[in-house]
């Protein structure tokens, strides 16, 4: 008798478990929207600073999916998301030439940075030639940790590579190591390996595992790091929340949104400067 | 460098201070890997007996099979329900992506074959010392199964455990269809994932740490549950 | 067949609790067994039916244990064939042939609760199995222990209670292999005095034992089995008396058999 009450009433338990697992969390509230986005927005707390004020505004809650972004414009891609906020232009232009997105917006830009061991093996600390940077390290043969994962920060390295004219892939695994992972996980590899790297300011400055790393190059034109807002295409993905996700694009472009942008400070320092036309 | 101590220190004043948002991740993945353990036994359970009892041409394969797939990468489980769940996939309609209930349903996918599996295993130890004898009592094969899962119940539950620390521990699936997105789809394991890229090592660890306690809790009350059982229906 | 008949007597009301239908006889017709190129059954005609108890002698390898299996449908003959009641075994039936293993298999939950199941399984209504698991256990003198963990139970009370799970929904026939044969004398008694009640309850039993001592005890007839064939099949005192073949004459002094 024990033995069927039990059973029965595991089985009871097994479902209702079952069914709240599967229920969605706010059962009614659809008025929000999926940003795909890349780690530098969210490391650097940039998001978490500004949603709060979008969302007071207009009530929309904003989901943000934060990955490279090459996944993120994958993702989207896919249909997977309603707006894209990422750093490669290029890229961009190709989503939207896709179809996938409705038009392309500049957001705002910071710039990327050489980081690398104080010990300074390729002897760069206190330059702002990047390629110059890059062809000392190759030369040195010190060690360089790449991201290595198709993201926005690493399509920006291999162009400098390019330009230095260097093949770093015939050294992978010797000098040039690709960690083929975020930001984060790549500034902790080059702490931990004592290498340089690429990596945006935001990230940079926000990070809080520097160990031994500081910044060797920076100041160069070619470092500049776009960022662009992508509304996705509403008409190729029926799903897509055009009304909310262009509230959210607009606000971003609007007065009011550059200049939360601008506001954002870690360490008082600004780490993103607004620049939509 | 960060150091161990402070990781413990920063996870015993997590706990202390009973954060808010640490208590919605906490119970988030409870949510989520409990979820799937339970929907992975009602599949599972009978699945593995069922295996265990039948005889039937290339039963040596399903049962190689059903091991391997408990070594299932979370990545590619992630990536197949990823697949399965985006707009742009078969169940698109559903609008499931970066939900709790994608990450039950990834977790569900990875925990089901190690059920099943073990399941399988624990019922075919059984069944060589009862199979005659309920054969003897005229029981049919339903009713083999039914029988033999009951005597196992014992085992079973350290099973669902075994499932249970393999969901709740797990990160590659649930970051992909969950999207790690703050209060919606945030569980321990990715906010680990999250700090790590931040940097901050010594939350890292500390969240890690509070995870052990969580599932050691788990373990203790599964204990309890075991004798409990044992008590209740006579060992 | 005509031998059992002879030692059936007067034929016993059939009890229809267990299976409904008639089981018996439970007949065996060119029994044929073989195991990796060995003939373990060799050819066995046999058919039990009335009442009264067989005893099944010889010695180990003789057969004797897997002529019951067979009887039982447990296992299936490579040749012949095995009816209960001119129709092949059948699970509907099953709980009419009682069996009691050697070593008994208690599940995992009181002995109550073991009686229980076994009467579930032959299709008791629940609310009638508790009396019913409760007599069974009374008289097998294990009333005082119905509410125990089953597997806690001594060896000599765990056969106690397998023999009343299986007479609970009394059987027209019960098969014992060697159930005994583990225990101590006062078990064994015990046991013994069980199945003679169930005998004269009117069950047909066949009782397969290497005791020479409990055959004399108990046996209306006996078979005398050696390498997968019966060699003698009678009455229980004549065989004791003289057995007509050498072989169960050797083994009835004890003399090794081979």
């Amino acid at each position: 008798m024990i033995r069927r009450t039990l059973l029965r009433g595991m089985f009871a338990a097994a479902l209702l478990a079952a069914a709240w697992g599967l229920t969605p969390a706010q059962a009614e509230d659809d008025n929000f929207i999926i940003v795909q986005s890349t780690t530098s927005t969210q490391n650097s707390g940039l998001l978490d600073y500004l949603l709060p004020m979008f969302t007071e505004k207009t009530g929309i809650e904003v989901r943000v999916v934060a990955v490279g972004t090459g996944q993120a414009i994958n993702n989207a891609a896919n249909g997977d998301g309603d707006v894209l906020l990422v750093h490669a232009k290029p890229a961009e232009e190709a989503f939207v030439a896709e179809g996938n997105g409705v038009e392309r917006f500049d957001l705002m830009y910071n710039d990327f940075v050489i980081v690398g061991p104080s010990a300074d093996p390729a002897g760069i600390a206190g330059t702002s030639d990047p390629v110059a940077a890059l062809q000392a390290i190759a030369a040195s043969g010190a060690t360089f940790a790449s991201r290595g994962d198709d993201s926005g920060t690493n399509k920006a390295e291999l162009k400098l590579w390019q330009a230095a004219g260097v093949d770093p892939a015939s050294a992978s695994g010797d000098w040039y190591r690709e960690t083929g992972s975020g930001m984060g996980a790549t500034l902790n590899a080059a702490a931990g390996m004592g290498a340089y790297t690429l990596t945006d300011r935001a990230t940079w400055v926000a990070f809080e595992n520097k160990g031994d790393l500081e910044i060797v190059t920076q100041g160069d034109p070619a470092l500049f790091n776009q960022y662009g807002v992508i509304l996705v295409n509403p008409e190729k993905f029926p799903s897509v929340k055009a009304d909310q996700g262009q509230q959210f694009i607009d606000w971003l472009l609007s007065d009011e949104g550059q200049a939360a942008i601008a506001s954002f400070q870690v360490n008082g320092q600004q780490l993103f400067f607004p620049n939509a036309q | 460098m960060q150091d161990l101590g402070g990781a413990f220190a920063q996870a015993l004043w997590l706990i202390i201070e009973l954060d808010r948002d640490l208590v919605e991740i906490v119970g988030l993945s409870l949510r989520v890997s409990l979820s799937a353990v339970l929907l992975a036994a009602l599949i599972g359970f009978p699945l593995g007996a069922a295996i265990a009892v039948a005889r039937f041409p290339g039963r040596g394969v399903v049962v190689a099979a059903l091991n391997t797939f408990m070594g299932l990468p979370p990545v590619v489980v992630g990536l197949l329900i990823y697949v399965l769940l985006s707009r742009a996939g078969p169940l698109g309609e559903l609008g499931l992506l970066y939900t709790p209930s994608a990450m039950v349903v990834a977790q569900t996918v990875l925990v089901t074959p190690i059920v099943a599996a073990l399941t399988r295993q624990t019922v075919e130890d059984l069944r060589g010392e009862y199979e005659e004898q309920l054969h003897a009592f005229g029981v049919g094969a339903g009713g083999l199964v039914a029988t033999l899962l009951w005597e196992a119940r014992l085992s079973l539950v350290t099973v669902l455990l075994a499932g249970f620390g393999r969901a709740v521990a797990e990160v590659g699936a649930v970051i992909i269809v969950g999207g790690n997105i703050n209060h919606v789809t945030r569980v321990m394991t990715t906010a680990i994932a999250l700090e790590t890229s931040k940097g901050d090592l010594e939350l890292a660890l500390g969240l890690g740490i509070v995870l052990l306690v969580i599932v050691l809790v788990i373990n203790g009350l599964a204990s309890g549950l075991r004798s409990a059982v044992a008590q209740a229906s006579h060992v | 067949m005509s031998e059992a008949a002879a030692i059936a007597g007067s034929v016993a009301p059939v009890r229809t609790l267990a299976g409904g239908s008639a089981v018996l006889p439970i007949a065996g017709e060119g029994l044929v067994v073989r195991r990796g190129g060995r003939i373990l059954i060799d050819g066995i005609d046999a058919a039990f039916e009335g009442h009264g108890i067989t005893v099944v002698l010889g010695a180990n390898g003789a057969g004797k244990s897997l002529l019951l299996r067979l009887l039982a449908g447990l296992v299936k003959p490579d040749g012949g064939a095995v009816t209960w009641a001119g129709r092949p075994p059948d699970r509907g039936r099953a709980l009419g042939v009682g069996f009691v293993f050697q070593r008994p298999v208690m599940l995992r939950r009181t002995a109550i609760a073991n009686v229980r199941y076994a009467l579930k399984a032959a299709g008791v209504p629940r609310s009638e199995r508790d009396a019913i698991a409760r007599r069974a256990l009374q008289d097998a003198g294990l009333e005082a222990l119905a509410d125990w963990p089953a597997r806690l139970l001594s060896g000599g009370e765990q056969q106690r209670v397998a023999l009343a799970r299986a007479l609970a929904p009394a059987p027209q026939a019960l098969l014992l292999d060697e159930p005994t044969s583990n225990l101590d004398p006062a078990s064994t008694l015990a046991i013994e005095n069980l199945v003679g009640l169930a005998r004269e309850a009117g069950t047909r039993i066949v009782h397969v034992t290497h005791d020479l001592g409990q055959a004399r005890r108990l046996a209306d007839e006996v078979i005398f089995m050696h390498g997968g064939r019966i060699v003698e099949r009678a009455p229980a005192q004549s065989f004791f008396d003289g057995p007509s073949s050498g072989r169960a004459q050797a083994f009835l002094e004890g003399r090794i058999v081979l």
